[in-house]
Formats: C-alpha cells, structure tokens, sequence
C-alpha cells in the first residue's frame, strides 16, 4: 500500500495521495499536456497557411512587389535563430543543474567543482540569463522583421508567424519570471532539498518550452 | 444497505451553522460549499437561458409576428446557446464534480482547494461579463459556434462579438483550471484501496470528462485568439477576402473543441444516471468494466468526428466518409451504455423515486435524440437536414433529453447529501412530469418541422409551409418548463429548511458518499477509508464495516478530531478580479488593463507565497 510513502517531506504531502506524489507534480504534466494541445493548433495554422500567403515577404523565398518593383529577401534569418536556439538548448543544461544543486544541497561539498556545480543560486541565474537572451534575440527578430516590412497584418505568414512564436515567447517569459521568483525565494530563506519539488515543477515547464521550441524551429525554420 | 433501517440521526443538518455570513462565503475553499455557489449560480443562468429560450419560442408561435427584431432574435438565440452550455451545463456539472469528487473517493478535499475557488469565481465574473450585454441589446449575435469570417470586424463591427470572444476566452481559462484540479484529485487522491476499478461511475465519467477539458479547451482558446487577434490586432486569421485565409480554418478548429464538448455535456450526466439507476433497482450496476470502457471509447472517438458539423461545406467524398463512419461508430459504445443501464433496471427492486423517473427519461429520451443523431451520420441525410429544426430537435433530445435529465436525477439524488434534508417527492414526481412532458411537447414537432424544410436561425416565417402547427405545438410545450421550473425552485428551497431529515443514507446507496453524514462535515472523513469494493455499504457485512461507523459520527469539528484543514481564503477571488478587470480594459480604457494585471499578480503572488494550512504538528 502507498500509504508506507505518505509520510515524505514537502510542505502539502502528509496529506495521504495515492501515487505517493506530490498532487502538484501530477498537475503540471496534466497542464503540459493540455499545453501540447495549444501548441498543436497554433502550429497547424502556421501549417496549414505556409505558402498560401499573398503578399511577401515570405519566409524562405523572395518576392517582388509588384506596385514598387522593391525586392524582398527570404525575410528568416537561420544563422541568427539558430544561436538563439543553442542558448535556449543550453537553459535547459543549466536547469538540470539547478534542480541537481537543490536536490543536493544538503550533502557535504569538499572540491572546488562540487561547490561550484551545488550552488543554485548560480545555476538559476544561468537558467534565467539564457532564457533572456533568448527573448532578446527573439526581440530583435521582431523588431527587424518589421523594419523589412513584415508585420502581424502584412499577410498570412506575419499573423501565423508572429502569433505562434509570440506563445512561445510568452512561454518563455513566464517561465524567466518563474525563475526570478525561485532566486528570490532562495536569497530569502535559501532552497534546500525539502523545496526540490518547486524547482523539479518549474524544470518540467521549462523543458517543455524548450521542447516546443526545438518543434518551431524545425518546422517553421529549418524546413523549406 | 440496513442503513435505510437506522432511524434518522437527531442532527441539525443546517449546514455549516459555524461557517456563515457573506465573507465566509467570498474566502471559502471547501469543495462542498464551492459547490453550492456553482448550484446557485448555475441555477439562475439555468433560468435566464430558460427565459431567452421563451422569447424565442414565443416570437416563432405563429406565423409573421414581431414581438422582437431580427436583430435582437440573432441575439436571443445566439445567448440561448452560449448560456446553456457553458454557463448553465457545464457549471451544473461542475457543481456534482465539486461535491462528490472528493466524497465518492475517499478524499477530504480537492487537491487544490484555492484554485477550485479561482474557478469558480473566474466563472461567475466571465457569466455577468457575457450576459450582461443583453439588457443593453449588444449581446452576442453570431451564433454560439460564432462562425469566422462571418464573426470578424468586417461582418460583425459592433461590440457584440467582442464580448463573446472575450467572455469565452474566461470561462475557458475556469475550466481549464477546474480540469486540472479534478484531473489531479481523481489520480491522486484516492483513498486506499479506491482503484480505478473501483471508482463509483459518476467519478469516472467526470475523470474522463477532465481528459476532454484539458484537451478541447486549448483548441478552442488557440481559435478564439485568432479571433481576439484578428479583431483587435488585424491579422488576417479569417481574412479570406483580402488575405486568402481558409474560410474552414474557424470551423475545424471550433469543432475539434466543439464536439469533444458534447460529450464534455453530457458524460457527468451518464455518470449521475448511473449512480441513480442501481440504487433505485437494488442492483449493482450492469456491466460495470464495459460502462467505464464505453466511457473511454467515446471520448477517444469524440475527437475522430468533428467534420460531422461540416458536410455542408463540401469536404469531397473521402472525408465525409471517414466522418460518417466514425460517428455511426460512436453510437456503439453509447448504445452499449444505454443496453446496461436497462440491464441495471431489469428485474431490480425498482423504485420510482423523482430521482428514478429523471434517470429513466434520459435513457429514453437520450436514445430518441441518439437514434436521430445516427440519422445525420449519414452525409447524404445530413444535406437534407443540416440547418433545420431537425437537428435542433436532436441536440435538445441529446441535451435536455440526456444532460439536463441527468443533472435533475443527481440533483434530487444529491440533495439530502448538500442539505441534511429530502425534497418534496410529490413535488418531485409533478416537476418530473410536467418537464417530460413540456420537453417532449417541444421539441418533438421540431423534427416534423424540420424534416419540411424550416430552418433554423429565422426570426420568423410565412404561413402556408405546412410549419405553422409545428410551431404552434413547440411553443405550447415551451410554456410548460417555467411553470416545472417554478415548481422545483419551490420544493428546493422550502425543502431546504424544512424537509424531512435525511440522515446519512435516506436511499440506501451503496458508494462511499453515503457513509458520512448529511451534510458532510468539513472534513468529509474523520478517518480516510480503506475501500475494499465497489459498492462498501452493499457488503452485507455493513455492521462490521468499521470506517463507516466511525465516518458517520456527528458534531465532531476538524479540530476535535486533529485535522487539518485549509485556511479561508480571498486571495482567489481577488486574482479572479484582477483578470477579469484586464479583460474589461481590452474592450473600455486601456488603463483598466494595467489595474487588472497588477491587481491579478500581485494577488496571485501573495496566494502562491502564503501556506495552504496550518504546519502539521
């Protein structure tokens, strides 16, 4: 019977549960699934609407306006996405890092390697630092998309383009905010292995952000 | 089942005597009373949908009559549709998921009781932004399906839609919410021994009802956003005439949510019928693995058939074909449920309580809307049909005839448990017939009207098309439901206060909810169970059965026992606000929606950085 594991640590589990887990831990693979479902229609329409804009500019191919004669380059830009991608790649190595540093806090550190690899607190910052990289670049994706005369109204590829890795920048911004609030709470009273479930709940999103990211860019950057 | 025999126990059951006033309602998270907020506001959308659906019935008594404008006709029925499901339904619906969840698995509350109390609020907040609308003639007017392009600025420019698209977009995110909760409480908050096969039926359907909410919703939030974008924003979503969007893209998106959202409608109404029908038949209930099978094969096959909402549009052969076939195969694992619930009946102990006869009228009259549903399957048949009263008589036979049939079995089943007390069962019996009755008068003649060619959606019609008895007859019947309605809100509240006193088992059931008192007290369990079987008190060992005994004690508070119970709490209500405010400042100023946003985080951070309950000692 489950109920040997129902005396755990964690704040909510001397409640009895019958998986012996924490309910939040079930909770946000629910909500990841239904996560799937969101991304899933956003990135049907992007789909289902690729090559049947009008108007350029388009994503891989270049087009000429034909009321101007002005002529517009394939407007992605794959090199530049490309190492926002591995920064973003990177975030999800140092999230593992820091949910290993919460869950280890309390063991003894004797080299100079355990103590750096142990320490949360650098660990999040990692997280939360490549995770704003990543928006930056996304940012000046944006900004420069629309200096070229791209915008979320020019055609079928700007509303489903925009709309679609807008989600996943939303995504991400919730998730750097997550981790913030996480560094707060360990400046404050200092993370230990007890609070690992916050940080493991906060992992499992942020890798999943990552996941979907590694869909977008396949689908809407890498392939032509 | 000796519990009828215990004489009723000399309790008070005035629930909650200590917990009372208007702020303990605002800042409670006990599931139960939770779930008494859902019943009365449920109730009275319930009744407001009711009154809009006797103005249209009304306006289309006879022939060429004016007693509303076209325009406000489009309003009518659109806010009919939107109401009945997704504020009187659903949220009806909500209230047994609330209430019995927990109770039926053993559990003391939900596992998240706060945010169960964020939902609800976030639904009472999205039912007044959408309804309120209507007093000031600007509801929504394109339909409940709200059909793009047709729905874009371009073809709908006032403020109409933009309520229903925002309005949606917040009973979505109380669903979602509420889904995951349930979701959660259902896997891991069983009680020892509660395996899934173990589960009463009410709480598998309501667990494979979650399924289909965590999945359906995202779909339809991803269309409305589109929606909200092309609207506000002007992207070029639905723009199909200057942009060269698919005009079908709204429809395939909505009806991937929309028809997994039938069954979202009327699966915790099987699930309450099949708690009602072996009680009263003294049966254990028939086929108990094939009922929780047949569950699950609709919601899979639920999500294989939405184009069926889409011949019309001239899909090509393959695909009406697929979506032919998946819906005729879904009236097997329906037909299946229907074929076990008879067998419950067969050769049972029946009983006709008022409880009784609602289970038995939806297992006749969801098969009449069933049987005319495997009618449109067929694509052919369904040219004929699409857009006429005959597929409005089906979905009110599937719907009032199967989900609002269901919910009225549970609430008279249920209702000794909420209150302490039984209702009026002759009251019952005539709120029974006269709704039987009403609704088969109704919508009935809606197939004959339909089948000669009326469709649906007009304000009004000439005479001399054979429609006009039809009509007549639909009307006649629509008059009957005020006055069951009345009769029932009558018998509901005086019996409140003053009905006989239940006890915790006035019916003899056998599922865990009623081996604790009525009402239940805070804490549902003053020792968690250890569930052995399907059916606990319908062991014949019942004397023996120690948990029980010690469950169904009175008057003892969670803190005689040493339980810990959550805190009250405002902090839901108040990130309810704070996003609902944000919403509101999308369609008024848009100051409103920096208030919003920083009335919403920061009660939402001093909700996530405060304690559930007190430290465990």
């Amino acid at each position: 019977m489950p109920a040997s594991v129902a005396h755990t640590s964690a704040p909510t589990s001397h409640h009895y549960t019958t998986l012996g887990l924490d309910s939040r831990k079930v909770a946000i693979w629910a909500f990841i699934g239904s996560e799937c479902m969101l991304f899933v229609s956003l990135i049907s329409t992007y789909l289902i609407y690729k090559g049947r804009s009008i108007v350029g500019p388009f994503p891989h191919e270049t087009w000429t306006d034909p009321a101007t004669g002005h002529v517009f380059k394939p407007i992605l830009n794959i090199p530049v996405t490309s190492a926002s991608t591995f920064v973003l790649l990177m975030s999800s190595l140092f999230m593992v890092l820091a949910l290993a540093a919460v869950q280890n806090k309390e063991k003894p550190k004797h080299t100079r390697g355990e103590r750096v690899l142990g320490n949360s607190k650098l660990w999040l910052w990692m997280t939360a630092i490549a995770g704003a990289t990543f928006l930056g670049f996304q940012a000046f994706e944006f900004t420069s998309f629309v200096h070229e005369g791209l915008s979320i109204r020019t055609n079928l590829f700007g509303s489903s383009f925009f709309t679609l890795t807008g989600f996943h920048g939303a995504h991400v911004t919730a998730g750097v905010i997550w981790l913030v609030t996480l560094l707060a709470i360990d400046y404050r009273r200092g993370l230990g292995s007890k609070d690992s479930l916050l940080v493991d709940i906060a992992a499992l999103y942020w890798h999943f952000v990552d996941v979907i990211w590694i869909v977008i860019f396949t689908l809407v950057y890498l392939i032509k | 089942m000796a519990t009828t025999a215990r004489p009723a126990p000399e309790h008070s059951p005035d629930a909650y005597g200590e917990h009372s006033g208007l702020w303990s309602w605002l800042s409670t998270v006990d599931h139960k009373r939770i779930g008494i907020l859902y019943l009365y506001t449920a109730l009275f959308f319930f009744m407001f949908g009711g009154v809009e659906a006797i103005i249209i019935r009304a306006q289309l008594g006879a022939p060429n009559q004016h007693l509303v404008s076209a325009e406000f006709y489009n309003q009518l029925f659109t806010m009919h549709g939107t109401t009945m499901i997704f504020l009187a339904i659903m949220p009806l619906s909500a209230v047994f998921f609330n209430f019995l969840i927990p109770l039926q698995i053993g559990a003391r509350d939900v596992a998240f009781p706060r945010l169960n109390a964020f939902s609800y609020w976030v639904y009472l907040f999205g039912g007044i932004f959408i309804t309120i609308p209507i007093f000031f003639a600007v509801a929504p007017n394109g339909g409940w399906f709200g059909y793009a392009p047709l729905t874009t600025r371009a073809y709908s420019p006032g403020i109409n839609i933009d309520f229903w698209v925002i309005g949606l977009q917040i009973l979505g995110i109380s669903s979602l919410a509420a889904a995951f909760n349930f979701l959660t409480t259902i896997i891991n908050l069983r009680a020892p021994g509660m395996t899934l096969m173990r589960m009463p039926m009410f709480t598998w359907m309501a667990f494979i009802v979650q399924v289909l909410l965590v999945l359906a919703f995202p779909v339809i939030t991803i269309a409305l956003v589109f929606l909200l974008f092309d609207r506000f924003f002007g992207t070029n979503f639905y723009n199909t005439v200057s942009a060269g969007a698919d005009p079908l893209l709204w429809q395939h998106l909505f009806w991937i949510f929309g028809h997994p959202e039938v069954y979202i409608l009327v699966l915790p109404a099987f699930g309450l019928v099949s708690e009602v029908l072996p009680t009263y038949s003294k049966k254990p209930l028939f086929g108990y693995p094939v009922m929780v099978y047949s569950g699950i094969l609709i919601a899979v096959l639920g999500f294989g058939v939405w184009a069926h909402h889409m011949f019309a549009v001239g899909m090509g052969p393959i695909a009406d074909t697929f979506f032919g076939l998946t819906t005729m195969l879904i009236a097997i694992p329906t037909g299946v449920k229907i074929f076990n619930w008879i067998a419950t009946m067969a050769q049972g102990a029946i009983r006709y309580t008022t409880a009784m006869l609602f289970g038995i009228g939806l297992v006749a009259l969801f098969t009449i809307g069933g049987i005319s549903g495997i009618m449109h399957a067929s694509p052919p048949a369904d040219l004929q049909q699409t857009d006429t009263y005959f597929i409005v008589a089906h979905f009110h036979y599937v719907l009032f005839g199967g989900s609002i049939m269901g919910i009225f079995a549970g609430l008279y089943h249920y209702f000794p448990k909420i209150t302490g007390r039984l209702m009026d069962e002759k009251l019952g019996k005539i709120h029974f017939w006269l709704t039987f009755i009403a609704m088969n008068l109704t919508f009935f003649p809606m197939h004959f009207s339909g089948m000669l060619g009326m469709p649906r959606r007009i304000y009004t019609y000439d005479s001399g098309q054979g429609w006009d008895l039809f009509n007549a007859l639909s009307t006649a019947g629509a008059m009957i439901f005020p006055i069951a309605m009345l009769i029932f809100i009558y018998n509901f509240l005086v019996s409140r206060k003053r009905g006989e006193i239940a006890g915790s088992n006035p019916w003899g059931a056998g599922t865990l909810e009623w081996t604790i008192p009525s009402p239940p007290p805070e804490y549902n369990f003053a020792k968690i169970p250890t569930v052995t079987s399907r059916y606990p008190l319908w062991e014949g060992k019942e004397v023996d059965y120690e948990d029980a005994r010690i469950n169904s004690q009175e008057g003892k508070t969670a803190a005689d026992l040493g339980i810990i119970m959550p805190y009250s709490t405002i902090k839901p209500l108040l990130v309810a606000l704070g996003l609902i405010v944000m919403f509101c400042g999308l369609i008024s100023s848009r100051a409103l929606i920096g208030v919003g946003a920083a009335l919403m985080i920061f009660s939402l951070y001093s909700w996530l950085l405060s304690p559930l309950e007190p430290e465990h000692h």
